[in-house]
């Protein structure tokens, strides 16, 4: 894993990535006030009565997001490496895990609207469903990002030319990736 | 450290790197539709912020006729509120903040030496879907009802149990539309800034409307998303009852939505000022002159705007009983920005000390912006006191303190930058005798509208309020200013039709009719589709200067660059 093709990033990094990145500035101030309105509101969360949340299970739901970081850390270097076979399966990798924190959030999202906590419920439910929501939204985004990109590489479509294709992806991934690990810390560790 | 960025902006050479080729030849008037050009993009931003200045402004006029008189029947109360709230959306989000990103969009490549923006697609996307998000706010006058609850659309007024009909949730999501293209057209204007810059022009070197339109551009992204976060917190609780600003006994906090719209709000102030700075820091040289005094400081005292701008929103809600240590906090961060917006009128002003000044309609314009944004500028210090902006809170002091930024300031610029750049966009002069018409209508007619109404606002006329009692003064202060309003009406239509008239037949300009120094006018008037056939070398910030006098070049030679 030492050798491979240089990357071009460095001294001339390309329209795209410099747009991403400009982008990701855009976007945390967009979770920033979700995540500020969260705690603002946090204080009147016990009005209602309501089930918990369940944090060990989404904490191990979590880790597959998390671990998700890495396995397209390793599908970019196998890119530059040029090693296209090894870069589908990390990527094929990556969109199971996304998958599967997914699942996770559905499954909590369940349990919730089975115990009547809906997004009209009370100002819990609102700032909860609207904060993880979004995030999930992202989520998905990423996953519709990263099928086409894994498909473009299947048909043969993708090669050294699309490298801040494949980079600036990276760059949302992990951002998304970041922002769970802001959302989880504020609505399951600090304001419950 | 400026070597370095030379060797890190040319032009890319693999092809990947370049903007797309235009798809529009050959199209006739369509091609307007399918453009990608940020030339044709700039002018249709342009044009649609001029139809909805139109719209704006007879919003502002009809206002201006039901307050005419005391106890006057011209609108309802209902209209009324209809009214100045799509009068203050519609200045803001569809003229004054469109008709800037219209213009960098057209001057930024030009003034930086490039042959497109960064990300051509996106930003014909970015100007449709902001024009469609203007359409949608008006749409909802199919239903009926147009918003009614003022540009900041207070919480819980806005909820729907105060506002049950459908104007407002229009609004909401032409808001939230703009702002996407917004986005879109900021994104495109900071890469260009950083990624396409003519070999030579270093960041000390950027024309400063360039400067001022980039951290204008920083602005939009952090302060937009805030906004449309909170928008779709408030379409939540209009549409799916949440409960994020409905005080009630589910939670929920109206204050919330005010640090949320302030947060945008207060950001959103300099995204309509950077850019007027950025006009007049071009033209007042240009006319005096002379290079910019303090290059430097005005680009600084930008940056340190822009980072203030984040740290002042709550001087909005001073009123509302935050408690002493946070109003005393942000009344000082508020007095802070002065600072920097101080420095500038110094160095505008010593830039046009001792200048052989031209006095042309654009500097005329950029003159009378220095004294009416001064004025707006102490009102606006005078509101960080927070006794006396509890004392002058929702009364038309205000009105007449953001009129005298955003008119006597930001619309001034733009008008001394239209006459400036006019010969570039369409290869004519406009009309200088219109111009001066203009002018001094615009001037006695601002002053005549807005001045009066300091007045009335001390002696106690509250805003947002349809009509007024007969109290002593008050129907001869509104007359005055009903009357001022149509007089600057009158400056409107002779600069609409300076426009079109000098668009047919004024004077044919040349490539640099000012004698300016800046890049864009390196190229022909109007530019051709690729924008430059070649550049200049670029030594300085006045490159086209030293191209003209080598033997007075503001470029003094460095050991480093020997070879240049």
């Amino acid at each position: 894993m030492t050798t491979g093709t240089a990357p071009t990033t460095g001294t001339t990094m390309n329209r795209h990535k410099i747009g991403m990145l400009f982008f990701i500035g855009s976007e945390i101030f967009f979770f920033l006030t979700l995540l500020s309105s969260y705690a603002y509101l946090s204080g009147a969360f016990g009005n209602m009565p309501r089930t918990n949340l369940a944090v060990p299970r989404t904490f191990i739901f979590s880790l597959f997001l998390f671990s998700s970081s890495l396995t397209i850390w390793f599908a970019e270097r196998s890119f530059h490496a040029r090693r296209y076979g090894a870069y589908r399966l990390w990527m094929l990798l990556t969109i199971a895990l996304g998958l599967t924190f997914l699942t996770g959030q559905g499954i909590e999202y369940t349990e919730l609207i089975r115990h009547g906590v809906t997004l009209n419920y009370d100002v819990f439910a609102s700032a909860f469903f609207t904060l993880t929501g979004f995030h999930g939204l992202h989520v998905i985004t990423g996953l519709i990002m990263l099928g086409t990109l894994t498909g473009m590489s299947f048909a043969g479509k993708l090669g050294p030319e699309n490298e801040s294709a494949v980079a600036s992806l990276a760059y949302y991934w992990h951002f998304v990736d970041a922002v769970w690990v802001a959302v989880f810390s504020v609505a399951y560790l600090i304001f419950v | 450290m400026a070597q370095k960025s030379i060797a890190a902006s040319p032009e890319p050479a693999d092809p990947h790197e370049l903007p797309f080729p235009p798809l529009n030849r050959g199209w006739g008037w369509l091609a307007w539709f399918s453009t990608t050009d940020h030339k044709k993009i700039g002018v249709l931003y342009m044009v649609t912020s001029l139809f909805f200045f139109g719209v704006g402004g007879i919003e502002a006029l009809l206002i201006r006729l039901q307050l005419a008189a005391p106890n006057a029947r011209v609108l309802t109360p209902q209209e009324y509120d209809a009214i100045f709230t799509m009068h203050g959306t519609t200045m803001i989000f569809l003229v004054v903040m469109p008709i800037f990103i219209g213009l960098a969009n057209f001057m930024v490549p030009l003034m930086v030496g490039a042959r497109d923006v960064a990300f051509p697609r996106l930003n014909a996307l970015g100007y449709w879907v902001f024009l469609l998000g203007g359409i949608v706010i008006y749409l909802a006058l199919f239903t009926g009802s147009l918003a009614n609850a003022g540009w900041f659309s207070y919480a819980p007024l806005s909820e729907s149990a105060f506002s049950s009909r459908p104007g407002l949730d229009y609004w909401i999501v032409g808001l939230i539309e703009t702002g996407v293209g917004t986005i879109g057209a900021a994104v495109n204007l900071l890469v260009t800034v950083v990624r396409y810059r003519a070999p030579g022009l270093t960041w000390w070197r950027l024309p400063l409307f360039v400067w001022m339109m980039f951290i204008t551009s920083l602005l939009i992204l952090f302060a937009l998303t805030p906004l449309n976060a909170g928008l779709i917190m408030l379409l939540g609780d209009r549409i799916l009852h949440m409960h994020f600003f409905r005080a009630n006994a589910m939670g929920g906090s109206a204050i919330l939505w005010q640090h949320i719209f302030w947060f945008f709000g207060h950001p959103e102030v300099y995204i309509m000022a950077l850019p007027a700075f950025g006009i007049i820091s071009e033209v007042i040289p240009v006319f005096s002159r002379k290079p910019i005094f303090g290059y430097k400081f005005v680009a600084g005292s930008g940056i340190a705007i822009g980072l203030l701008s984040f740290a002042v929103w709550a001087h909005h809600m001073f009123a509302v009983g935050l408690g002493v240590p946070l109003n005393a906090a942000f009344g000082a961060t508020s007095m802070l920005i002065a600072v920097p917006t101080g420095v500038k009128i110094f160095n505008w002003s010593t830039t046009m000390f001792q200048g052989r000044l031209r006095l042309d309609t654009p500097l005329l314009f950029a003159a009378a912006f220095i004294i009416q944004f001064v004025i707006g500028g102490i009102t606006g210090v005078m509101f960080a006191a927070v006794p006396l902006d509890w004392a002058l809170t929702d009364s038309y002091f205000v009105v007449a303190h953001f009129h005298y930024v955003l008119f006597g300031g930001s619309m001034f610029a733009l008008w001394a930058g239209m006459y400036y750049w006019f010969p570039k966009l369409t290869g004519r002069m406009m009309d200088n005798r219109m111009g001066k018409w203009h002018f001094w209508l615009a001037v006695v007619g601002f002053n005549m509208t807005f001045f009066v109404q300091h007045i009335l606002g001390i002696m106690g006329m509250a805003r947002r309020t349809y009509t007024y009692p007969d109290l002593p003064g008050y129907f001869a202060l509104n007359l005055i200013s009903t009357i001022g309003a149509f007089i600057l009406a009158a400056a409107v239509l002779v600069f609409l039709w300076n426009l079109v008239w000098s668009f047919r037949h004024g004077e044919v300009a040349g490539d640099n009719p000012w004698d300016a120094w800046t890049l864009e006018w390196a190229t022909t008037s109007p530019p051709p589709e690729h924008n430059f056939d070649r550049l200049p070398p670029v030594r300085s910030a006045r490159p086209l200067f030293d191209l003209a006098h080598p033997d007075i070049a503001d470029h003094v030679p460095s050991p480093a660059e020997g070879h240049a």
